[in-house]
């Protein structure tokens, strides 16, 4: 069925970059907030991050561990699955990659988990060869509570629910595990450039 | 396990438009005929799409502000005076008018009477409108179950569904505004933004359990999870829809 045409509708059509927005989202300049209960507040003395599951041993870092392992800038486009898209952000954060080092493991999935119980799934191939990182800084300043700070995964090629803020550590898993959005009504996978938005996409 | 919500792809779906009604002088409030809708629940959302006469197409999400009614849903609109959709939806829409919608979207930020209460609810402006499906659906199903709805608006010609809620307010529904902005003369009610010993005397305290959910621009929102978790209720009782930048 063709789409129907609202008369008089012109829309704003940003001059964004073509190829740089994925089908149904706008872009904004301000960055607007998902989150489905309070705000955590975990002080770095109490933060750690942690690889476990399906591993030949769990790993673990403090904040001050965390913060000494080599970390990059990182310009990207991120795309929220309430449509809004925000272009070359710039984080600073430390590569999946540079966390699995040395780790062995036959899992396939994650679960990235977070302070306030919140749980996403990405397959573990999503986030290693410098495509995730766990980023700490936003806009050159440390990364505000409300946008995940300390913390937060960066995983800018799926929606952005996929970038768990307040991320305490990776849970590698044999079997795919839907998280908090993806029993709820979400994509398994969530890839803007095919519009995988809900359940069913 | 809450959220089973829709099996199988949501599609986009034509939306009868049926009435237009304004709210306020920024919001309206529009009911759309959507044949064949699944029905949906207290609390979720859905997707609205606009296509231009060359292509050109935009989408949006909007909480649903009706409770289940077979294929009829209403949605309320802020007209955003810079946004792209919203000043579309709110003037140019007429009944007879056709648009897309798909949903309903979400499993989470749901209410329903099984769930039972007691309930506080904490809306900012149009962050009222999930609420008011479950507070519609509360009244529809015959529940009295203990509910507070705590409203801030700016002012006493800005508060959404004004006269729905004062019919509504009783039977174990306790109405709460408070007006930011301004006041009519002789105003005794509240005048500040939501806080900490606003959001006490409104109730229920922790000891009660309330189910809590806060809707709303994300300043707001913010401040009244960080408020209700200060005061001692549960992180995990608390559910929270934002909309709207961060403020910073």
């Amino acid at each position: 069925m063709p789409p129907i045409i609202s008369r008089g509708f012109r829309g704003r059509r940003e001059d964004a970059p073509p190829g740089r927005v994925p089908p149904g989202q706008y872009v904004t300049r301000d960055f607007p907030v998902l989150s489905a209960g309070p705000t955590p507040h975990t002080p770095l003395e109490r933060w750690d991050f942690t690889i476990s599951g399906e591993v030949d041993e769990p790993r673990r870092w403090t904040w001050e561990e965390f913060r000494a392992l080599p970390a990059e800038e990182i310009t990207a486009d991120i795309h929220c699955v309430t449509k809004w898209s925000k272009l070359d952000t710039v984080w600073q954060g430390v590569r999946v990659d540079t966390l699995l080092e040395g780790i062995e493991t036959s899992a396939g999935y994650t679960v990235a988990f977070s302070d306030g119980g919140y749980t996403t799934n990405v397959p573990l191939e999503d986030l290693t060869e410098g495509k995730a990182w766990v980023a700490f800084s936003y806009g050159g300043e440390p990364l505000q509570p409300v946008h995940g700070g300390p913390a937060r995964m960066l995983v800018p090629h799926l929606y952005f629910w996929k970038s768990a803020k307040w991320v305490r550590g990776l849970r590698l898993t044999a079997a795919d595990e839907p998280g908090f959005w993806e029993t709820n009504g979400y994509h398994n996978y969530g890839d803007p450039w095919r519009e995988q938005r809900y359940w069913g996409d | 396990m809450e959220g089973t919500t829709v099996l199988g792809r949501l599609t986009w779906q034509p939306a009868d438009v049926t009435g237009v009604v304004a709210e306020t002088p920024r919001a309206k409030t529009i009911a759309f005929g959507v044949p064949g809708w699944a029905g949906h629940r207290a609390g979720q959302h859905l997707d609205v799409r606009l296509t231009a006469d060359d292509g050109y197409q935009a989408e949006r999400s909007y909480s649903i502000a009706s409770a289940p009614d077979g294929t009829r849903v209403e949605l309320t609109v802020v007209r955003i005076a810079d946004g792209e959709v919203s000043p579309y939806l709110t003037d140019d829409l007429q009944p007879g008018d056709q648009i897309e919608l798909r949903g309903p979207v979400g499993g989470y930020f749901v209410w329903e009477p099984p769930l039972g209460g007691p309930l506080l609810l904490v809306a900012g402006g149009s962050g009222v409108a999930p609420l008011m499906a479950m507070i519609r659906l509360r009244a529809a199903a015959g529940s009295d179950v203990d509910t507070r709805l705590l409203l801030s608006s700016r002012g006493w010609d800005d508060i959404i569904y004004r006269d729905e809620l004062e019919r509504l307010n009783g039977n174990g529904l306790t109405v709460v505004h408070t007006l930011t902005m301004s006041q009519p003369p002789g105003w005794a009610g509240y005048a500040r933004r939501v806080d900490a010993a606003m959001l006490a005397e409104v109730g229920p305290g922790p000891a009660e359990r309330p189910r809590v959910y806060i809707c709303g621009p994300t300043p707001f929102v913010e401040a009244a999870a960080q408020a209700l978790v200060g005061l001692g209720h549960q992180p995990e009782a608390i559910k929270t829809e934002r909309f709207g930048p961060t403020g910073s």
